[in-house]
């Protein structure tokens, strides 16, 4: 098992090397779990007509929408409220925590449940809850294990893709299971516990995959039905939303919807898609009895103003960490922080803006762009990489701008320039590439270069065929 | 045509035998081949470092110097530098520089321009080995080539392309691959699973060919490693 680094007080590097010290096991179940999902995005998109069609469509109006992100916002509000419901904006993370605790603390709330949602992983909310001594489980079946094995998630839609069946049989037997490897036992087994939590719970929290603005309607998403107990069995629904996932119209979500299914779990729509507008009214069999909406801010506000918006595009399906060669080898953990793969490395130094240790994320990539590719609203998430890395460099007044200013000078004079080639046979120097390129010889020979330079070859008239 | 070579930093410094293939495998296409001596890089690797003042200084240089050749084409064997100019460039120095508008509208990845000015050049491969061929991130993404290589190499008769994980990342990655050495290896070890060890593994961006090919060395393999314009070029000598 690879330990799981903290963000703060260690490197990317520190990380990797965690997550690549182990066995094989972590990198072997990513490779069958994200393989796996990712072929099934393939297959269903490939049901569509049109799907590049669809997902510039899909671009063009998550663009649209972020750029009228206050007017449909308050939208949102005015619909939710006239449904009967509450809503509350929060600005940073400890507004929305205190916000919850305060509703679960009038409410005398002892027991609560959630179904996944990856905005209350990153507010922090579940140890501010339990502080106040209230008893919160986690509904989802692999955030439920993530939970009782005291992980966090490590992807955005499966949180425990990278646990193994072995895993699974460990952490359920820590609370009464003994029934072997089987799925269909396991299945059992949580869902005769966890349907005794539901019925009890005070307060359900879920995310929001979606805020239809014309409807004020809250569309939740998922695969085992967790979503829909959680909304709508105890007698208070606290649904938490980042800012930006908000649609126009039923027709926009309804695109949204065919993409982030397919993308996400590769399936032609989620098996559960609840659309909840208001809390229960009068003569309404069920539901909540109180319906609050709290819209989380937490920096969305500075990446809006800045030149990565588009991140804010972003339907959180996890497409691109299936896709992505560095999650593959390294899994989610290693990212440090709530969001991980591509999405993750673009939002960390964005949204953790005072989290030193975040900037350097937009590093955890080689830029391949097959994320861009997996990105169901087209996100060209490696140009964003680029820009977070042009972010941290004009912070940097030091030691790296230096080398590559020193790199700038010599490089702009072609004589400058060919002298910095290694002689015949010998590795190349240094110079060539600023520091640290000793690491190169972790596990790769320098190149050499047998005989002269190009351009000496050239001038010497050694090149073209006679 | 009259095709200015833009040969790259690394095919100039590291590996000029992939420089000196790409010139002849384009004279005995028939065109006039010309070396803009100014030229040095497309200042890649600063810009995908973050540091984007420096890479606009070197990109500057070259721009002028490919620029002033006047040539019809211009062409490079790497699909990575390629996109630079072509994509990445415009966020440099913007849309509207004299040097880049002339550049950017005519140069080619190699294979790119046979695909279109190739003309009958033809050759055979004495090598009965498979080639694996290694679809570069840049070029494949970014550029759209994933025929124009293969069509290429067909060039040399029907030899055998070896069925691999071909579209997966290398992990070489610029910066990347010094940045976080243990991941970049790690990447160029998953890549480098599916290789049949009988395959000769082709390219067409140095960059990619000298991580895997250092790792391949440092794992004690002995796996030939080729780029695209050497393989064209050893096959079709006069």
């Amino acid at each position: 098992v690879s330990a799981i680094l903290p963000l703060r007080g260690t490197t990317l590097r520190e990380r990797s090397a965690a997550a690549l010290a182990g066995d094989g096991h972590l990198q072997a179940s990513l490779r069958g779990t994200t393989d796996a999902l990712d072929g099934r995005r393939r297959n269903t998109l490939a049901e569509l007509d049109d799907p590049d069609g669809l997902r510039a469509a899909a671009r063009a109006l998550r663009t649209d929408a972020i750029a009228r992100l206050p007017e449909l916002l308050e939208q949102v509000a005015d619909g939710v409220e006239a449904a009967g419901g509450h809503v509350f904006f929060a600005a940073d993370a400890e507004e929305a925590r205190e916000h919850v605790a305060g509703l679960a603390e009038r409410r005398g709330a002892r027991r609560i449940v959630k179904s996944k949602s990856m905005v209350t992983e990153e507010i922090e909310l579940n140890p501010r809850l339990e502080a106040a001594g209230i008893d919160v489980v986690e509904t989802d079946l692999g955030e439920w294990a993530q939970q009782l094995d005291g992980e966090p998630p490590a992807h955005i839609l499966g949180p425990a893709l990278h646990k193994t069946k072995g895993d699974w049989v460990r952490v359920l037997g820590g609370v009464g299971y003994d029934g072997g490897e089987s799925a269909e036992a396991m299945t059992a087994f949580a869902r005769a516990t966890l349907r005794e939590r539901f019925l009890n719970a005070d307060v359900g929290i879920t995310g929001v995959n979606l805020a239809v603005a014309e409807t004020g309607s809250l569309v939740v998403v998922s695969n085992e039905g967790n979503g829909r107990l959680t909304a709508g069995a105890p007698p208070v629904h606290v649904a938490v939303m980042g800012m930006e996932r908000v649609a126009a119209t039923w027709a926009e979500a309804d695109l949204l919807l065919a993409l982030l299914s397919r993308a996400g779990a590769g399936v032609s729509l989620a098996t559960y898609v609840n659309c909840l507008t208001g809390p229960r009214r009068p003569g309404e069999r069920d539901g909540p009895e109180e319906l609050h909406l709290v819209v989380v801010d937490n920096g969305r506000s500075r990446i809006l103003a800045g030149a990565s918006r588009e991140a804010l595009n972003c339907i959180r399906c996890g497409a691109c960490l299936n896709a992505c060669p560095v999650y593959r080898q390294i899994g989610g953990h290693a990212y440090g922080w709530t969001y991980s793969g591509p999405i993750g490395a673009v939002l960390a130094p964005l949204l953790l803006d005072d989290v030193p240790e975040a900037a350097e994320l937009s590093h955890a990539s080689s830029l391949c762009g097959a994320c861009w590719d997996a990105c169901p609203v087209g996100i060209p998430l490696h140009e964003l990489l680029l820009q977070g890395r042009a972010d941290g460099a004009a912070r940097d007044h030091g030691g790296e701008r230096a080398l590559w200013r020193a790199w700038a000078r010599a490089w702009s004079r072609p004589r400058a320039y060919a002298r910095t080639g290694a002689p015949a046979g010998a590795p190349v120097p240094d110079a060539l590439v600023p520091p640290p390129f000793r690491a190169w010889t972790a596990g790769r020979e320098l190149p050499r270069r047998s005989g002269a330079t190009f351009r000496e070859r050239w001038r010497r008239g050694e090149v073209l065929d006679p | 045509v009259r095709v200015g070579l833009f040969v790259t930093c690394l095919a100039d410094l590291v590996v000029p035998e992939t420089g000196v293939a790409t010139a002849r495998v384009l004279q005995r296409a028939g065109h006039e081949v010309v070396f803009p001596e100014g030229q040095t890089c497309c200042g890649q690797p600063a810009f995908n470092a973050g540091f984007r003042d420096e890479a606009t200084r070197v990109l500057r240089r070259t721009l002028r110097a490919l620029a002033a050749a006047q040539a019809d084409a211009y062409v490079a064997p790497a699909g990575s530098c390629t996109t630079m100019i072509r994509t990445f460039a415009a966020g440099l120095v913007g849309d509207d520089d004299e040097d880049l508008r002339l550049v950017a509208g005519r140069l080619f990845e190699l294979s790119e321009f046979l695909a279109a000015h190739g003309g009958a050049l033809a050759g055979r491969r004495a090598d009965a080995r498979p080639v694996a061929y290694h679809d570069s991130c840049h070029m494949l993404r970014e550029l759209r080539l994933r025929d124009e290589p293969r069509d290429a190499l067909r060039r040399l008769g029907d030899l055998e392309l070896a069925d691999w994980d071909a579209e997966r990342c290398c992990g070489f990655g610029g910066t990347f691959a010094v940045r976080e050495p243990e991941l970049s290896v790690a990447m160029a070890d998953e890549k480098l699973r599916s290789l049949p060890p009988d395959a000769v593994l082709c390219g067409a961006d140095p960059s990619c060919l000298m991580h895997l090919r250092g790792r391949l060395r440092r794992l004690g393999s002995g796996v030939e490693v080729r780029h695209l314009a050497e393989l064209l070029e050893e096959g079709t000598r006069p």
